[in-house]
């Protein structure tokens, strides 16, 4: 009786193992023959989190360069559209899944006027899922607009 | 990342390896566009070298082959560049540590490709290959000469060849023999005493031999490989052929490379190298100074007199890139240090920083095992081979391999 359900037992487990292993080659299987993402929008825009802007960033080259020290312009207007002007700005983020952040300090170097700020000193060193923050500190208040990259 | 997520992915992922190392199906349009980024084809012209005008001048790479081969530039009259940076030996020296008049705390590099680097040394301490080419000559264990003294040199053996490239020497004369801010006390004092145009012109001098051996430096291509005329038939869609068809356990090395065992995270890009600095949670070498690699590199590139921002290099101040938008957090960069080419790595053990794994093998048991960094937080996963991945993946770094010089290069251009 013992060893029955000892026998039992075993069967549970090696049922159990023999599951994981199909479910990960299905996943394989899956992830091996599912096609490549879409190809993702270049034109960021987005609302910051508590909705005093709205902001956008054009890379200098498109699409975004790996290994490559370029310039970025962000464009800061109100929701109703309203140019943002001496803003200061700070450009923070890095690849949350790999928990480090950007392989350079980018800064915002000028703001030649209708809300546009050019950032230097953006660099990504590696494929993947990488979060941009551009914190904003201007007339309308702090606040900070969050964007999402895939390289 | 907690530890029960990296058991969970390490596990995931082995499974995954273990799955691919099997497969030798078609390549998908992802894995075909990551192997057309490795490629030589996909590497961009040489980056300009803003603060060496001279860096693209043929009289001056000329010239700074002469100088790299030159052993009077040592305190002995015994070190030249060569003697670590060997020729024949991808311009390494196959040891754990270079050894000139002692021996240094770091792996010697290979020098093919640097031209391409933002940063040079392990942990970065220089940014550019004219203020990296001074650094040894006056570090008492490689070249241990001073300025002065190689001032002096050049002055009584080239002063020629340095008047076509730089102009005419300064006068010299009544200068000390043995002088730098860097030597031992004696020399450190002369060089207090003396005036400070008189520190200055040295300066220049100095730094303009860097600039003439990082000129030629900057002639120092990585040379086609296998995997490049493999992946030159991948973008073409057709079938390799000759050497460059792989078998299926490079190929199965390759999909792993790309894929599963992420190593494409940092060696990334035709030099395979993503130019910046990670903590892999490589074992410091006992006996050896405590090291903290890039933590202190940044340091050290920042406080360099000969760097992009400094007074002896010909760059205007916004095209020194690097310098400007440097990451500084000193706490992230700890123990940190720059990732390596793979070109050519099979045929040149030892690995790592200090030259602390023997293997190829060996690395691979690292980047399985993933050990704890001393300090600092190790940036690797750990990912489980099995037998076949392993050896899929080490096949496929040897069609990464550089084939032996024809004539290496001798002393005259």
């Amino acid at each position: 009786m013992a060893a029955q359900r000892a026998n039992g037992k075993q069967r549970l487990i090696l049922a159990g193992a023999g599951l994981l292993v199909a479910s990960v080659a299905i996943y394989a299987a899956f992830r091996l023959f599912a096609p490549p993402p879409p190809e993702m929008d270049t034109a960021y825009n987005t609302v910051s989190r508590d909705g005093l802007y709205q902001v956008m960033f054009e890379p200098e080259t498109q699409p975004v360069p790996l290994n490559e020290t370029h310039d970025w312009v962000v464009v800061i207007t109100t929701p109703e559209g309203a140019a943002v002007e001496d803003a200061q700005i700070s450009i923070d983020g890095g690849m949350p899944d790999h928990g480090h952040g950007l392989p350079t300090e980018p800064e915002a170097s000028e703001n030649p006027g209708e809300g546009r700020y050019r950032v230097e000193g953006m660099r990504f060193n590696m494929g993947g899922h990488w979060e941009i923050r551009i914190g904003i500190d201007a007339e309308p208040g702090l606040d900070e607009a969050v964007f999402n990259l895939d390289l | 990342m907690g530890m029960a997520r990296r058991l969970f992915v390490s596990f995931a992922l082995g499974g995954l390896v273990a799955l691919a190392g099997c497969d030798s199906s078609e390549l998908s349009e992802d894995e075909k566009a990551k192997i057309a980024s490795l490629s030589i084809d996909a590497l961009g012209p040489l980056p300009p070298s803003p603060g060496n005008r001279f860096a693209d001048h043929p009289r001056a790479a000329a010239f700074g082959q002469l100088l790299f081969f030159e052993e009077g530039l040592s305190g002995e009259g015994n070190v030249s560049c060569a003697t670590c940076h060997m020729p024949d030996l991808q311009f390494q020296d196959g040891l754990p540590r270079g050894v000139a008049v002692g021996e240094s705390d770091r792996r010697t590099m290979p020098l093919a490709g640097t031209g391409w680097n933002v940063w040079q040394f392990w942990d970065g301490r220089r940014d550019s290959l004219w203020s990296q080419a001074l650094t040894p000559l006056e570090d008492q264990r490689e070249h241990a000469g001073n300025r002065t003294a190689f001032a002096h040199y050049i002055a009584a053996t080239y002063p020629d060849g340095y008047a076509e490239v730089f102009g005419a020497l300064p006068v010299l004369d009544g200068l000390p023999a043995n002088a730098s801010p860097l030597g031992n006390e004696a020399e450190r004092a002369a060089w207090a005493a003396m005036g400070e145009d008189e520190r200055d012109a040295v300066n220049r001098v100095f730094a303009n031999l860097g600039k003439a051996i990082g000129a030629f430096e900057r002639t120092l291509h990585p040379p086609e490989t296998r995997f490049d005329r493999f992946a030159r038939a991948v973008a073409a869609g057709e079938v390799a052929k000759g050497d460059a068809a792989f078998s299926d356990l490079e190929q199965e090395g390759l999909r792993l490379f790309i894929g599963k065992a992420n190593c494409l995270e940092c060696h990334n890009g035709p030099r395979f190298t993503d130019d910046h600095f990670h903590n892999t949670g490589v074992p410091p070498v006992a006996g050896l100074p405590d090291d903290l690699g890039r933590a202190k590199g940044m340091a050290d590139v920042l406080a360099d007199p000969f760097n992009c921002l400094g007074p002896y290099s010909d760059a205007a101040p916004e095209a020194c890139e690097a310098l400007r938008f440097m990451q500084r957090d000193a706490a992230v960069m700890e123990r940190a240090y720059k990732t390596p080419s793979l070109r050519g790595a099979a045929s040149r053990p030892p690995y790592m920083h200090a030259g602390q794994i023997n293997t190829l093998d060996g690395v691979i048991d690292h980047y399985s095992t993933a050990p704890e960094a001393v300090s600092g937080e190790s940036e690797i996963r750990g990912v489980v081979f099995t037998d076949r991945g392993r050896r899929a993946l080490i096949a496929f770094l040897k069609t990464l391999d550089v084939e032996p010089l024809s004539g290496p290069p001798g002393r005259s251009p």
